[in-house]
């Protein structure tokens, strides 16, 4: 049983004329991190959407194909249903929170469950350690920074202990130094708590950088899906498709076109460094007599 | 008398900001003393984490603010001697959010409305209005609602709207946020043809990428003061103080610095220049 496994989906919004998504299928194995790879309009937000049921229950349209949410077809089961498994946070924090304090936000989920009183706090204890946010209790939603919001957005989600989190382009406000923190809470999540994450994004430094798999998506469609090193190497290709390139990439492409062969094919810093130090520092000493 | 500074000091400087404090109503210190000329023909881009001040120096420049203390000169005239009206026909301001700017049912109508309201004769509104939408790539686009067109046509058609108002000096805050690569490009060659044209733009951003790839002066701004400024190489060289403002050089530069050993200067930000380097050192040592 997989995580998310989509087949042959096609989707058209209702009142629209093109499909959102045509003939996708992709699967995401359970404790996987996989991120959505396109430009604006590709299909990357309706398959957030239809992973957790917003699409079809929510938003209608015309859903076809076969869609599981670990193992439950998407037709057949409730929004309701899938929110302890699926916990999905969207592009602006500000869309979702609501409430006046942290931690009536986070524990907005599970009290609509009905969890009893000291199990809701101690879920709410976890979601706030996990995001690093531990003792923001009291605080309004609304006096914390950007990539503060983020994470409260992210730990409203948690406290229903899904099994997968889904995100849409979550640190496209954030400054640099609030992107990491942000994918090193995802990672941990992952790592340390087996939690399945799938995310939208439109560059593709961090995809490189922390996905098992990228999926690029271009006009509603899956047009690869493999490990990032694998899906991100041509700078060229991802250009076509409106994704912006990891920058060492464009390194690696120019050094291929000056030095013959395929030495160099990284996507990274840390193998940017690697493998030009070793190839520059072999040259050296081949090179003398 | 406000002593009068002589016109010759002033003369490339088109905003003087100086000595410039300013508090929020509620107490909040965005601006904790801010000095920084701008001249004619810069290519500024004002970087810093979220909330370290960089809309709120924007907004002191353009008038939809004024400083608490100190003093921002627009061509040598206190911005507090002058209303939000003149001071737009010097200074364009393009918001982070273009919904908050746009209102009109076409694209044509709101870049009209502008010059319309400076009070320019029609023929001289019709080939502003023109000359904009051209610019900016909206001509096939432009009898349509803003609101059914993409976010980044939507950034595009309120830099139009400014543009046609032809202002000296484009604040922009934020103009990428949420542009996919090729809208991102697109928005940016209209914005670097505008300084190819004379015209100063003010870019406010945290993507460092945009920053080195556009900008020819960098501002680095953290809790509300300027910590760096400098050219873009420059910038990106002082890890330490671009983490503490939160920034992280990209990964270009990053990669250069883990490659002194072999030659490759520390200031590089460009993939093309860290090729040519490792190139050239390669050459000299065979």
């Amino acid at each position: 049983m997989r995580a998310l496994d989509l087949r042959n989906v096609r989707f058209r919004y209702r009142g629209s004329e093109a499909a959102a998504l045509d003939n996708v299928s992709l699967e995401v194995e359970k404790g996987e991190f996989v991120t959505l790879l396109g430009s604006n309009g590709s299909g990357k937000s309706t398959i957030c959407m239809l992973s957790n049921g917003l699409i079809p229950h929510a938003l209608p349209g015309d859903l076809q194909g076969k869609t599981e949410i670990f193992g439950f077809d998407v037709k057949e089961h409730s929004v309701a249903e899938f929110s302890t498994k699926v916990g999905i946070v969207f592009q602006e924090p500000e869309s979702q929170l609501f409430c006046m304090s942290v931690e009536e936000e986070v524990a907005f989920g599970p009290e609509n469950l009905a969890v009893p009183r000291e199990e809701l706090r101690e879920r709410v204890e976890w979601a706030l350690e996990l995001v690093g946010m531990k003792g923001y209790n009291d605080r309004s939603p609304f006096s914390l920074s950007g990539g503060q919001k983020q994470r409260v957005a992210i730990a409203a989600a948690l406290s229903m202990r899904p099994a997968m989190l889904v995100l849409d382009e979550p640190a496209y406000a954030l400054d640099p130094v609030g992107r990491v923190e942000l994918y090193q809470v995802l990672i941990e999540l992952k790592e340390q708590h087996g939690m399945t994450v799938l995310l939208a994004e439109c560059d593709s430094e961090e995809a490189a950088k922390y996905s098992d798999k990228v999926a690029l998506m271009k006009d509603g469609r899956v047009v690869s899906f493999g490990k990032p090193r694998d899906v991100l190497g041509d700078p060229e290709r991802l250009r076509s498709l409106g994704i912006m390139p990891p920058q060492v990439s464009e390194v690696s492409a120019l050094l291929k076109e000056r030095l013959d062969g395929s030495y160099f094919s990284f996507i990274s810093v840390d193998e940017a460094e690697r493998s030009i130090n070793e190839m520059f520092t072999n040259r050296k000493r081949g090179s003398k007599p | 008398m406000i002593p009068r500074v002589p016109p010759s000091a002033n003369q490339d400087k088109i905003i003087s900001v100086h000595g410039v404090k300013f508090v929020y109503n509620g107490g909040v210190q965005a601006l904790a003393g801010i000095d920084i000329d701008i001249r004619r023909g810069d290519y500024l881009a004002i970087v810093g984490g979220n909330g370290s001040g960089k809309t709120t120096l924007a907004k002191n420049m353009n008038g939809l603010l004024r400083p608490t203390n100190g003093s921002v000169t627009i061509n040598g005239v206190s911005t507090s001697e002058q209303t939000v009206a003149e001071l737009a026909k010097v200074i364009g301001y393009a918001f982070q959010n273009p919904d908050h700017q746009l209102f009109c049912s076409s694209v044509v109508e709101e870049v009209r409305f502008g010059p319309l309201n400076l009070g320019y004769p029609e023929a001289e509104v019709a080939k502003k209005t023109e000359m904009s939408i051209e610019a900016m790539g909206l001509s096939s686009v432009k009898d349509q609602p803003p609101f059914s067109l993409t976010l980044g046509e939507r950034r595009r058609v309120s830099i139009a709207s400014v543009m046609a108002m032809d202002p000296q000096v484009f604040i922009l805050d934020e103009p990428t946020t949420g542009l996919d690569a090729r809208e991102t490009d697109d928005l940016m060659e209209g914005v670097d043809r505008l300084n190819l044209d004379g015209r100063t733009v003010v870019l406010i951003t945290h993507d460092m990428k945009l920053v080195a790839k556009h900008a020819k002066r960098v501002v680095v701004m953290s809790e509300g003061r300027i910590v760096l400024d400098s050219d873009p190489r420059g910038v990106f060289t002082d890890l330490e103080l671009l983490l503490r403002s939160k920034l992280i050089p990209p990964p270009v530069a990053q990669l250069a610095h883990r490659l002194s050993s072999l030659g490759v200067p520390r200031d590089v930000i460009s993939p093309e220049e860290l090729v040519f380097h490792l190139m050239s050192g390669r050459g000299a040592l065979e």
